[in-house]
Order: structure tokens, then sequence, then C-alpha cells
């Protein structure tokens, strides 16, 4: 049950700057319990940086990202249990079984009896049959959602997803928001990124495009996909 | 305490699986060593230089130069799939990924020098059998330096362009204690002269591996962290 | 903080100021190497060298000190101008490197019979250089600024924990293996006006590296602000 507690995740005035581009400019976002924020943008716009500064995979050039009221800078590792991050890349070793990979995961997060805990996420995933196939050999599909069960095996508290629609056919998008909606349902909270609309539509709490780095539109609740989709074109033209 | 452990060993667990799997480093670095062993045994000629003046510098240059190949393999893994990211991502400690990278370098590189050493033994018609616990002893306390060094820096390499190249660029200086170390206690170890004439240059190995460890450990984060 | 054309142009200055000290006293260094201290018993003209080459490569290893020093600062401070200064001190200290690799032997062969010699001296400018060398070469394959500054930092605090380790296996070794001892790094009781030639040598090749650093240091200040003003 969504709580009204301390948000889950804030960002304030987060920058990255590469040489001397600015990346990200000072972008604020909060994540509490329930909400899944939906962050859409034209290619380059500094999506998948933000997201990757909110995992504390990139150090922000300044700013700060507080996790269940922790700086996410803090030495303690333990600060970064709450995250999970699913990406473009699958974080898997080719060569090594599926259920090998999530085994794997599961002694990195110290989660009990790791083979076990590796047969029981590839389940919720139906990939059960392929555990002992090697991850080379698993379609692209099935990778990602190899992927998706090794991202949610931790139980993270905040998921943030890097265009996880993309190249996936209903049934497994169906799938992924089923999961989204289940974990809003139970107080967690995510960040998607993501291009496709209409899948992100129903589930997203909050609404927020970005351009060029900076944040143009905010809003929450999101409006109509048909009220909001001229004023994002208009966004792109400029 | 428990954890850094249990995290360390899955990470040297998993690439020992893998490797074991592929066997793309070790048998690369084992074929070189062959080669090597073989190119300096005809190189040379036995009425001008006696094998026993040349033999340990060969030794050790050949593991040398094999360790380093073994090295470039041990991010590489990390490289496809991004999964060095899934690491970082985890609440893990830096310094138990490289301990974990650490142990499995030494495990290979050591698999490495294990088929080289019989192969020099054969080649050079070296006796060892007598100084061998001596010998072994010296394998790990000069090997543990370099491939410590080495496994920050292929971590750094891995992310440039002609990172093969790089590696032994950047490596290369920081062999020369461990080296020379080395060379000298062999020489001395095959010579069968007493350990009080070893002991001076045992120290530097020994201070060599504590000093890079610990500044390995200490440095590994600013490596890996964006 | 973002660099200045004005401001850069300001530490230039400086630069060019210190480097024409650093020269000038060099000239006299020379001057009275060459004519007002007299000749060493053993080893003759060849002796000479040593005003230079000792501070120099006293100098080559202060260069690579402050690369280390400096990166650790950087690495806790993350600021970029303590990346331009170390990358400065890097390529001074690669120069003078490779003149002492280069000047060494040329003037030794003649004396000396042979182009080389592993004494302490060479030997380790020989591994500095290798240091200097790596972490330019590091340097230029990397493209992203701060993942360069990172990594240069990295291989900077590494070489300069090294470098006593080269001292330590060099001292054991040549303890170990006495030989007879070409150039005479440094005798137990110089003569006054070798001693003062000597420190003066150290004082000029300081000034010089001081001021190729900051020289150095300042033209890529510039060079980033000239590319700032063009955006």
């Amino acid at each position: 049950m969504p709580r009204a507690d301390a948000p889950l995740l804030e960002a304030h005035g987060l920058e990255r700057r590469f040489g001397n581009t600015r990346a990200v400019r000072g972008v604020d976002v909060t994540v509490g319990s329930g909400d899944l924020v939906a962050v859409f943008g034209p290619n380059g716009a500094g999506k998948t940086t933000l997201l990757r500064m909110l995992g504390g995979l990139v150090r922000p050039t300044s700013g700060q990202v507080v996790v269940k009221g922790r700086d996410l800078k803090s030495t303690d590792p333990e600060v970064r249990r709450p995250i999970g991050l699913l990406s473009h890349q699958s974080f898997l070793y080719d060569d090594l079984t599926a259920s090998e990979n999530l085994a794997f995961a599961a002694r990195i997060y110290g989660l009990a009896e790791p083979p076990a805990a590796a047969l029981e996420a590839l389940a919720d995933v139906g990939l059960e049959h392929k555990a002992h196939e090697p991850v080379r050999s698993l379609s692209r599909g099935m990778v990602q959602r190899v992927a998706l069960a090794r991202a949610l095996m931790a139980h993270p508290e905040i998921l943030l997803l890097d265009e996880p629609f993309t190249g996936l056919d209903a049934p497994a998008a169906r799938h992924i928001q089923d999961v989204l909606a289940r974990r809003r349902s139970e107080g967690h909270g995510a960040v998607v990124v993501s291009h496709q609309f209409a899948e992100v539509w129903d589930i997203a709490s909050h609404m927020v495009v970005m351009i060029e780095g900076a944040v143009v539109m905010r809003e929450s609740p999101p409006p109509s996909l048909g009220a909001f989709l001229p004023e994002y074109e208009s966004w792109l033209r400029e | 305490m428990s954890s850094w452990l249990r995290v360390a060993a899955a990470v040297a667990g998993k690439d020992i699986v893998i490797e074991v799997r592929t066997k793309t480093a070790i048998l690369s670095a084992v074929v070189f060593a062959a080669l090597v062993l073989i190119v300096f045994n005809f190189a040379r000629d036995a009425s001008l230089v006696s094998t026993t003046e040349l033999a340990p510098s060969v030794l050790w240059i050949t593991f040398a130069f094999a360790g380093m190949i073994t090295l470039n393999r041990g991010f590489n893994l990390e490289k496809e799939n991004a999964a060095l990211e899934g690491l970082l991502l985890a609440p893990v400690p830096r310094s138990a990924i490289y301990v974990g990278k650490l142990i499995s370098n030494l495990a290979f590189v050591g698999m490495v020098e294990a088929v080289a050493l019989p192969l020099f033994v054969l080649f050079f018609n070296v006796p060892v059998w007598g100084v061998l616990p001596g010998l072994l002893g010296l394998m790990v306390l000069a090997t543990i330096g370099f491939v410590a060094v080495g496994t920050v820096f292929s971590a750094m390499t891995v992310r440039t362009r002609f990172s093969e190249l790089m590696l032994p660029m950047l490596l290369l200086p920081f062999m020369v204690p461990p080296l020379i170390g080395a060379v000298q206690t062999t020489t001395r170890l095959l010579a069968g002269r007493p350990l009080s004439e070893m002991i001076g240059w045992l120290r530097i190995l020994a201070l060599y591996d504590v000093v890079f460890i610990t500044l390995c450990v200490l440095i590994f984060p600013a490596v890996v962290d964006e | 903080m973002k660099p200045t054309i004005s401001g850069s142009r300001g530490i230039i200055k400086w630069g060019l100021a210190l480097t024409a000290l650093g020269l000038a006293a060099m000239v006299i260094v020379y001057v009275l190497a060459l004519v007002y201290t007299p000749f060493e018993v053993r080893q003759g003209a060849a002796q000479k060298i040593f005003y230079v080459h000792v501070p120099a490569a006293w100098s080559a290893m202060m260069a690579f000190t402050i690369v280390g020093l400096v990166s650790i600062l950087y690495l806790w401070l993350r600021d970029e101008r303590l990346d331009a200064f170390a990358a400065s001190s890097a390529e001074v200290g690669l120069v003078f490197s490779v003149i002492m690799l280069t000047t060494g032997p040329i003037w030794g062969k003649p004396i000396w019979g042979t182009w080389w010699t592993w004494d302490a001296r060479l030997t380790l400018t020989l591994i500095l250089f290798l240091l200097f060398l790596g972490y330019m070469t590091l340097r230029s394959a990397i493209h992203d600024p701060a993942e360069r500054a990172r990594f240069s930092a990295v291989v900077g605090i590494m070489g300069m924990v090294l470098v006593p380790f080269i001292h330590l296996s060099v001292y054991l070794f040549r303890t170990l293996h006495p030989k007879p001892i070409v150039l005479k790094a440094s005798a137990p009781s110089l003569p006054p006006v070798m001693l003062r030639t000597l420190l003066l040598g150290f004082l000029a090749a300081s000034v010089l590296y001081l001021g190729f650093v900051v020289l150095r240091y300042g033209l890529a200040r510039h060079a980033v602000a000239e590319r700032d003003e063009e955006n």
C-alpha cells in the first residue's frame, strides 16, 4: 500500500559535463513511494545520463542524489541497495548459463541460497526451461527477460529502466507493464526513460520531458496523450 | 567482512568458471611461453654463454610476457554486455571487486607459470628439484606484485584503443623491481647460495607486494567510478 | 574554474620569465663547470657533465613526484586545473629525460668507450622516461577529459610510488655487483668550488623546470580559453 513517507529518491540540481558539453543541466527529480516517473525526450537529450546518475554509475559534476535519505556519494556500498537498473546492456556473461548468471548476481547481492533464488527468478519471467543454456544461445527477447529477472531479483525499491520497451513484442511489453503496475501498488518507485508513449502512458504517475539536458515539461498526473503530443512536437521543433 | 569475502570469492569463482569453459587466455599464454623458450634455446650459443647464467632471465621474461597476455583478458570479459556496470550498481565495495579480479588473475598467471616451468626445466636442463619449494615461493612472491599492478592497469586499458599495446607499455616499468629481484634470487637459488645472499631481494619483493596491493586496493575505485 | 585569455596570458608571462632565469642560470653553471672548477683527478673532463646531469636527473625525478602529488590532489578535488598542471609537469619531465638520455651517452662514448652503462642515474632516468612516455601515451588514447584526468592521475600516483623501489633495486644491485663507477654521483667531501657549482646546478635545473612547467600550463589554459570563446 502506498505510504505518504519521505521520497524514495530525490535529486537536486543534477549537472553533468562531458568536456565542454553539458549533457544534463540543473535537473531535479523526485520519486516517491508508488511513483512511476516517465522521462521523454529526443535522442541526445541527456535522459540516459540522468538515469545513470540516479543509479550511481556516473558522478554528477554538481548536484546531489539522495536515496532513502542517504547521499548516493556515501562510501557505504549499502546506500546502493534499494536501486536496480535495467539498461540496453544486459550485464550478463555470455559464457555462463542463465541460472549461473542469476546465481552470481544473487551472491553479489547477498541473497539466500543463490541457485534456488536464480531458478525462482527465471520462473517469474517464464524462462525456467532455459536455465541451463548459455546466454550466448538465447534470443534477444529472452536475454532481456533474463536481464529483467536479474534486476528484480534483489527486490529493488527503486527501479530505473532505460527504454525497456524497445524491440519487444506485445506480450513481452505487457509483461513489463504488469511488473511496473504491480510495483506501483506495492509502494515501490520507478523511473522509465522511453520513446514509446503508448506503453508508458497508462502506468505513469509523473511525466517529465527533457530537451538538451534540461527539464522543459513536468506534470503529475500526466495529461491525456492527445493533449500532450502536440505540445511535445512543438518542443521538438524548436 | 564476510560479505566482502563472499563477493571477492564470487567474482573470482565466476572468472575461473568462464576461463575453464572458454580457455581463451590460458591457451594463448601457454603457447606463447613455449615459443619463447624454444626461441631462446636456439638463439643462444652454449659455448659462449652458459645456460646457468642465462636461464633465470629467460624464465622470468617468459613469465612476465605470458603473464601480460593473460592479464589483458581479465577486464575484457567485463566489457561485454557492460557486466562491470552490473557489479558497480550492486551494494558491494569496489575493493572486493578488485580483490576478486586479482585472485582470478593470479590463478591464471599461476597456471601459465605452472606449465612454463616444466618446459623450462626440460629445454634448459636446469636442476630445479633441489630448490623447488624455494623457487615456487619466489614465483608466488614476485608474481603477486606485477599482477596486482597489472589488474589495475588492465581495468583502464580495456577502455582505450590499442589496449594490447597500452597494457605492456604502462606495466613494464612496474615489472622492473619484481623482475630484478626474481632473477637475482633465482640465480642464487640455482647456484645453491645461502639464504643470507637472497634475503635483501626477498625483502624488496615482499615490501613491493605489500605496498602495491594496498595502493591498488585504494586506487581501484578511481578507475571504475566515473 | 574556467580559464580566461587574460589570466592564461599572465601565467605564460611568468613561465617565460622563470624559463629565461633558469636558462641564464644554466649558462652560468656551464661556464663555471667548464672554466672555473678544477678537474677531478680520476675522471678528468668527463666528470664535468656531473654539474648539469645530476641536477637534471633530480629535476626529472621531482617532475614525476609532482605529477604524483598533484594527481592525488586531483582525485580528491577533481579540479581540472590540477590535471592540466600534472600533464604539463609530465611533458616537461619527458623532455628533460629524453635530453639526458641522449646527451649522456653522446658525451660519455668518447670518454668511457661505451654508449650505455647501467649506473644508477642513467637507469633511473630511463625508467622515468618510460613512465612519462606511458603517461603521455595513455592521455592521448582517451578522449573524454574526465576519464583522461582520472586515469592519468592513477598512473601518476602509481609511478610516484614506484620510483623509490627502483632506487632500492638499483642500490642493492650495485652493492652486490660493485663495478668501476664511471661517474661518481657524489663524493663524501667535495671541495667548496665543486659543491657551489653543483648547488647552483640544482637551482638552475629547478628554476628551469618550474619555468617550463608554468609556461606549458599557461599555454594549455590559453588553448582551452580560446576554444571556449569560439563556442
